[in-house]
């Protein structure tokens, strides 16, 4: 196996006749007086997405994209341009327009250096993972499965897709790094219909590895299982409650709640702005004892998760929150030196065509005590809510929302009857000082979640234990 | 200093281009075995600058390009696409399609558009006005915009100010023979502020967008209207659990409007994923509302001659007298539902709600007492149940004036009840979207807060 650095630049530079030693002329033209950064980032992606639905393969789709960008700093000013062309002629054009932003002058970056991240998954194309007959087979057992499950349901929807991006980061700061980032996902759509009305579930997974990792240990059939039990239960929902009571999450994807509450607020160029309803709260108290929240983009294998972020920084297992004290923001290079800072490796970009900013990575809170029995036996009246969609956030006034898709009433101690999906809504440095128990049962998502920001939208992870807060709106229709 | 607006506009030169290129992978895809193909391919260029605090924070310069194929052998489909125009990505793009398609399976509504329904009439749309802006002219502008707002006592900081040029050109191109040209510009102007006091900060913006930078509001009016919605946020308070009448603004009554879309849409039917399942001849509003398709509107920001599918587009209307007249249908959920195209593969060109005769401050005094809403968050809408749950912002409502701004409650009802439960549609209607609407009362929606 080569190294990552000899595989990206055989996939990005040697197809346009460039070598990294061409990169130095490039930024002799970025680089300036008055320049106080500038990068490159070489990209290659490609993708591919299988669809069942009906019980047909009805469509198959790959795509391939790929390009320079090319970033100067200046203060607080950026100039940025890219190229879907990787030759030198390109590179210099977008060179020249990205420094239009300061004055003339010639200057030059410190030498490149290698900078090695752990690996955290391995640097393969996950498209070639499986045979393309096997993709086939396996939507098709997933439908088969899904509708022998119950004969309510009557529409399964299965879609496979994975991307293989190769990145290439050069930055005047000496950086030179490489990454080849799998990743693969698995969707189930299911909806059900009995006596005239129809719900449905949504279960799914994935993460930085392979098909055959995705689909081990019947793994595909348990995404089944759960899109199908989350559609029948919602046929049995009655109208949610409205008003402020006592919720109780699950663990796992609920931790949607701290990517919305405490999450985006605690990124640095908000904080940097003064824009975030955190900004200037390091050392303060913004969550119960016993509240400590991480961003952590080192686990192996997870969707969140980078061996170095898009400037080349390797990430980092952050504490956000440490016993309920706000300890720390997410960094990129830009916001990190504007600030007197280090970079937290949490610097991202969807893509080559557009600017790197602080973004989470795989965001959860550390497990408590508690049995999570015992958390919903301690409710006398109240929501369990096990599953959400997605949810949004004001970081200003900190106001944010997460949407329920499964959601029952707690009724003296007891999980009682499904409730129909409800948006709940809080105050980010409100909600965490009213978590009142904590779990002993830290999960993981599957691997599903896709964070959207400034219109660039990265995977992400998040993660919780089951936790009980004292009060939450609820948005239900009943009194 | 180079700049993207050319001067000499070489659009017409590009299209050809592109449709030369569009046709001659059709031709061989068709000499690779596929009974029919189809094409898309685009070159979008823009720039875009945004200042903050009177200083420039971002510049910067965009050229996307995409090619999109799909080929059918026989009732099996494959697609492919790229953003590098080369010719070997091209043929590996071509060859990608047709591998897919060995593996897909026979689909009996698979296929292009009929022929027969093709666009056969371009109408000028007047959606071409490049805008000469260079990245100095354009950082003057988002200044002014800035300080225009940052003049507003009150206003403590900024998110910034926005100046966007952007102009894209696109072909489809058939194997029925069609090719379709279409260029389009659109530019935008935004600004968000920051007010704060001793109950914390409030955040809010406004924004324009057009296809001419000649129907621009001026730099200082933006400015004044992003400030003025900050400052009235200062001192939001919750509301107690309630039901009441809701009135959404202008720019949010079009969502509204978007939810009806998407649960009459092909896809959503066929895949019997909508509340609004055989509804089509059934009373789903009052009696006294219309809403038309109005796809050739001069600069409309959804205008178009033929839709993703080459099949033309009419004006036609979705609502009469409240009664659901048809679906909106590309040719693949058409044959799904068996009925035909509405020319909508790819979505509604322009919607266009017809007005009442209030003003904004009419409908408050319509609305009398309740919630007047200028802002939602979330996704909690379901198409298939019609289950609505949002978070939402705005303004609690005395006697058709506002009383006070609210904050953190959220709006619940179904969508059946609250298309149902329209009580009117104002005449102050929001120029910037392909949905054209004016401010929606509503009956009674659930309100819940503390």
């Amino acid at each position: 196996m080569d190294s990552l650095i000899a595989q990206a630049e055989r996939r990005l530079l040697a197809p346009g006749g460039l070598a990294a030693t061409d990169l130095d002329r490039v930024f002799t033209q970025l680089m300036g007086p008055s320049i106080d950064a500038a990068d490159l980032y070489f990209q290659h992606s490609r993708s591919e997405s299988w669809t069942l639905e009906e019980g047909i393969v009805k469509d198959g789709s790959h795509s391939i994209e790929q390009g320079v960008g090319v970033r100067a700093i200046s203060g607080e000013k950026t100039g940025f341009a890219y190229s879907d062309e990787i030759v030198l002629p390109q590179l210099l054009d977008a060179a020249k327009a990205a420094r239009a932003i300061a004055h003339d002058g010639h200057g030059a970056g410190k030498p490149l250096a290698l900078n090695g991240g752990r690996a955290l998954y391995p640097a393969i194309d996950p498209v070639e993972s499986l045979p393309n007959p096997d993709k086939i087979a396996l939507l098709r057992e997933v439908d088969a499965y899904a509708r022998s499950r119950d004969p309510r349901v009557k529409q399964v929807i299965v879609s496979l897709a994975a991307t293989m991006d190769t990145v290439l980061i050069a930055g005047s700061d000496g950086t030179l790094a490489a990454d080849v980032r799998p990743l693969v996902r698995l969707n189930i759509q299911v909806i059900a219909e009995h006596n005239g009305r129809r719900e449905q579930g949504h279960a799914g997974g994935g993460g930085r590895y392979g098909y055959r990792e995705l689909i081990e240990n019947g793994r595909a059939l348990t995404f089944a299982d759960e899109a199908v039990r989350q559609a029948l239960v919602n046929l049995d929902a009655v109208d949610a409650p409205a008003g402020s009571m006592t919720v109780v999450l699950g663990p796992g994807w609920p931790g949607v709640l701290l990517h919305e509450a405490i999450g985006h607020g605690l990124e640095g160029d908000f904080n940097r702005k003064g824009s975030s309803a955190f900004a200037g709260r390091i050392g303060q108290r913004v969550a119960a004892p016993g509240v400590t929240v991480v961003d952590d983009g080192t686990l192996v294998g997870r969707r969140g998760s980078l061996s170095v972020d898009d400037e080349g920084t390797p990430t980092e297992c952050t504490t956000l929150i440490e016993d309920g004290i706000l300890k720390g923001y997410m960094q990129d290079k830009l916001n990190a030196r504007l600030m007197g800072m280090a970079p937290t490796g949490n610097g991202r970009r969807e893509s080559f065509a557009q600017l790197p900013m602080p973004r989470m990575t795989n965001t959860y809170m550390l497990a408590g005590q508690h049995d999570p029995q015992e958390i919903i036996r301690s409710v006398k009246r109240g929501l369990y809510a096990p599953n959400f969609g997605g949810g949004q956030v004001d970081i200003t006034n900190g106001k944010f929302v997460f949407s329920a898709s499964e959601a029952y009433l707690i009724e003296d101690g007891k999980v009682t009857r499904p409730v129909k999906g409800a948006t709940l809504i809080g105050s980010g440095p409100e909600v965490l000082t009213r978590v009142s128990m904590i779990g002993n049962d830290l999960a993981l998502d599957e691997g599903v979640g896709v964070c959207g920001k400034d219109g660039q939208s990265v995977p992400v992870g998040v993660g919780q234990p089951t936790l009980r807060i004292d009060a939450m709106t609820v948005g239900g229709t009943a009194a | 200093m180079s700049d993207l607006a050319s001067t000499q506009d070489r659009s017409h030169q590009e299209l050809d281009r592109l449709a030369e290129l569009a046709e001659e992978v059709i031709r061989r895809a068709r000499a690779a075995g596929a009974s029919q193909a189809e094409v898309s391919a685009s070159i979008d260029t823009g720039l875009s600058v945004n200042v903050r605090l009177g200083e420039v924070e971002t510049v910067e310069h965009s050229r996307d390009r995409g090619f999109g194929l799909t080929v059918y052998f026989g009732q099996r489909k494959g697609s492919a696409s790229t953003a590098d125009l080369n010719p070997d990505s091209i043929q590996a793009t071509l060859d990608q399609a047709c591998a897919i398609a060995r593996f897909t399976e026979e689909d009996p509504a698979a296929g292009l558009a009929d022929a027969e329904r093709m666009a056969t009439a371009f109408p000028e749309l007047d959606l071409w006005h490049p805008w000469q802006i260079d990245t100095t002219q354009a950082i003057a502008l988002g200044l002014e915009i800035e300080d225009a707002g940052r003049a507003h006592a009150g206003i403590s900081n900024s998110d910034g100010a926005g100046v966007q040029m952007g102009q894209g050109l696109s072909v489809y191109a058939n194997s029925h023979g069609f090719v379709g040209r279409e260029r389009a510009t659109r530019h935008s102007l935004s600004l968000a502020l920051i007010a704060e006091d001793e109950n914390g900060m409030q955040r809010d913006y406004w924004y324009d967008t057009v296809r001419s930078a000649n129907d621009f509001i001026s730099a200082r009016s933006l400015g004044d209207k992003a400030a003025e919605r900050t400052l009235s946020r200062l001192r939001s308070q919750r509301l107690s659990t309630r039901q009441c009448p809701v009135l959404f603004a202008p720019e949010i009554a079009r969502g509204l409007i978007g939810h009806l879309v998407s649960a009459v849409s092909g896809g959503s039917l066929y895949r019997r994923a909508s509340f609004l399942l055989d509804h089509a001849g059934k009373q789903i509003m009052p009696a006294w509302l219309n809403i038309m398709e109005q796809p050739l509107l001069p600069r409309g920001h959804g205008s178009a001659s033929f839709d993703a599918e080459g099949v033309a587009t009419r004006a036609s209307a979705l609502i009469e007298g409240g009664v659901l007249q048809r679906y909106v249908m590309g040719s693949y959920s058409a044959r799904k539902l068996g009925l035909s195209s509405t020319g909508n593969a790819g979505g509604i060109h322009n919607l266009v709600v017809a007005p009442g005769q209030d003003d904004f401050a009419g409908m408050l005094k319509r609305l009398g007492t309740g919630l007047l809403v200028t802002e939602v968050m979330g996704q909690g809408v379901s198409t298939m149940t019609g289950d609505y749950s949002r978070g939402a912002a705005g303004f609690w409502v005395e006697n058709g004036q506002i009383a006070y701004p609210v904050e953190e409650i959220t709006i619940a009802a179904n969508l059946r009840d609250m298309f149902a439960g329209i009580v009117a549609v104002g005449a102050d209607v929001d120029p910037r979207s392909h949905i054209l609407t004016g401010s929606i009362l509503l009956e009674r929606m659930t309100v819940a807060g503390e």
